[in-house]
């Protein structure tokens, strides 16, 4: 699917580029799409040692653990694969916890957290594994009390009141972490009928 | 009032993190600054082992978008989406959304610039962005720490919530504000 995904992606820029006469946008645009990675990837490097840093101290001191026994029936039912006291419980949590905060980039670091811990429950190491795939669920429906980045830009723009989207925000959010959870469970239970035969 | 809440409540939430995790670290006999160190060390691995899968992400996506083919898309995917009643205009953010971050931020604070941020348009834009992420970011940058190369079926969940948050943002806009 990913690699068709991107094959598509490539094959369709380099070929319309080609057709409308503009080839060169082409080089132009892959070295500067290279560059921006390694940019943003350079730029990660600082805020995801903070956060893998704090996180450290979290785990050591028990918050980590005590987080995931405050609301573990929820997290237990959403990813029955992970036994109920493994480190990864309490990565989902700050992962998901901080995406709600709308903290932006902590999210990544954590999430990143998150998925080392379930790859170690992983038994095959380069397919995801279903908590893998729930995990990335929720992050992608991206499920925020406080949609900080759109309040801020909002009011850049003169908004009479910036916060007015908060309720459809939260109603549209929700919806889609539902849908989500639903299809994500779907597709687990068709990968596995399909597994087995 | 609800504004001012939710501006203080983001501008204190990180500060509040790096305050009181060390200090309860700290009473339940953590070395902080070591644990922080020894944490820390891994960022900058993870960091360096994600670059490769963004390389290979961003490269694909830019082309797409610089080339012009993703205007193509829109262009072609508009009058059936004007036909279930979506905004034109909103059309290309939609299509930016799962694909790249800033790229859709910008084109959600131009929307807002040119419709208004309490127009119609400028309240659905809005939502759009506060309710849905960039799938295709957070599938490289995640499964491309812990070295997946095979995602299976998240790909299609993770735009399936894409889609909803899209129409979702749209209906509710419309119900809401009328």
């Amino acid at each position: 699917m990913i690699n068709l995904i991107w094959l598509l992606l490539l094959v369709a820029g380099i070929v319309y580029a080609g057709v409308q006469g503009r080839i060169d946008v082409v080089t132009q645009s892959a070295i500067s799409g290279a560059e921006g990675a390694v940019a943003l990837s350079l730029k990660l490097i600082g805020v995801m040692c903070l956060w893998l840093g704090i996180m450290k101290i979290a785990e050591l001191a028990g918050i980590l653990r005590f987080f995931a026994r405050l609301i573990s029936p929820l997290i237990c039912f959403l990813f029955p694969s992970v036994p109920k006291n493994h480190p990864a419980m309490g990565a989902i949590i700050m992962t998901l916890s901080a995406n709600m905060l709308g903290m932006g980039n902590a999210v990544t670091p954590l999430g990143i957290k998150a998925m080392q811990a379930l790859q170690q429950l992983n038994a095959k190491k380069d397919t995801a594994s279903d908590a893998m795939c729930t995990l990335l669920a929720l992050c992608t429906a991206g499920f925020t009390l406080i949609p900080a980045t759109i309040i801020a830009i909002r009011s850049a723009a003169g908004s009479v009141n910036p916060a007015e989207i908060v309720g459809a925000t939260l109603t549209v959010s929700f919806m889609a972490t539902v849908t989500v959870i639903v299809a994500d469970r779907i597709c687990r239970i068709i990968y596995h009928v399909r597994i087995r035969r | 009032m609800f504004t001012e809440f939710c501006e203080q409540l983001s501008i204190w939430a990180i500060p509040a993190v790096l305050l009181i995790v060390p200090v309860v670290g700290y009473f339940r006999h953590v070395n902080v600054y070591e644990a922080f160190v020894d944490g820390a060390t891994e960022g900058f691995y993870t960091a360096i082992r994600i670059m490769p899968f963004l390389v290979a992400m961003m490269v694909a996506v830019n082309i797409f978008r610089v080339s012009g083919a993703l205007d193509v898309c829109v262009e072609s995917a508009k009058p059936m989406l004007t036909l279930l009643g979506v905004p034109p205009d909103v059309v290309p953010l939609a299509m930016m959304r799962p694909l790249s971050g800033t790229g859709s931020l910008g084109l959600a604070t131009e929307l807002l610039n040119t419709h208004g941020p309490d127009s119609m348009i400028g309240r659905i834009a809005s939502t759009i962005l506060g309710s849905t992420d960039t799938t295709f970011y957070i599938l490289t940058v995640y499964f491309g720490a812990v070295g997946i190369s095979k995602p299976r079926y998240s790909v299609c969940v993770g735009l399936l919530g894409d889609m909803i948050g899209f129409l979702g943002s749209i209906y509710i806009c419309q119900q809401l504000f009328k």
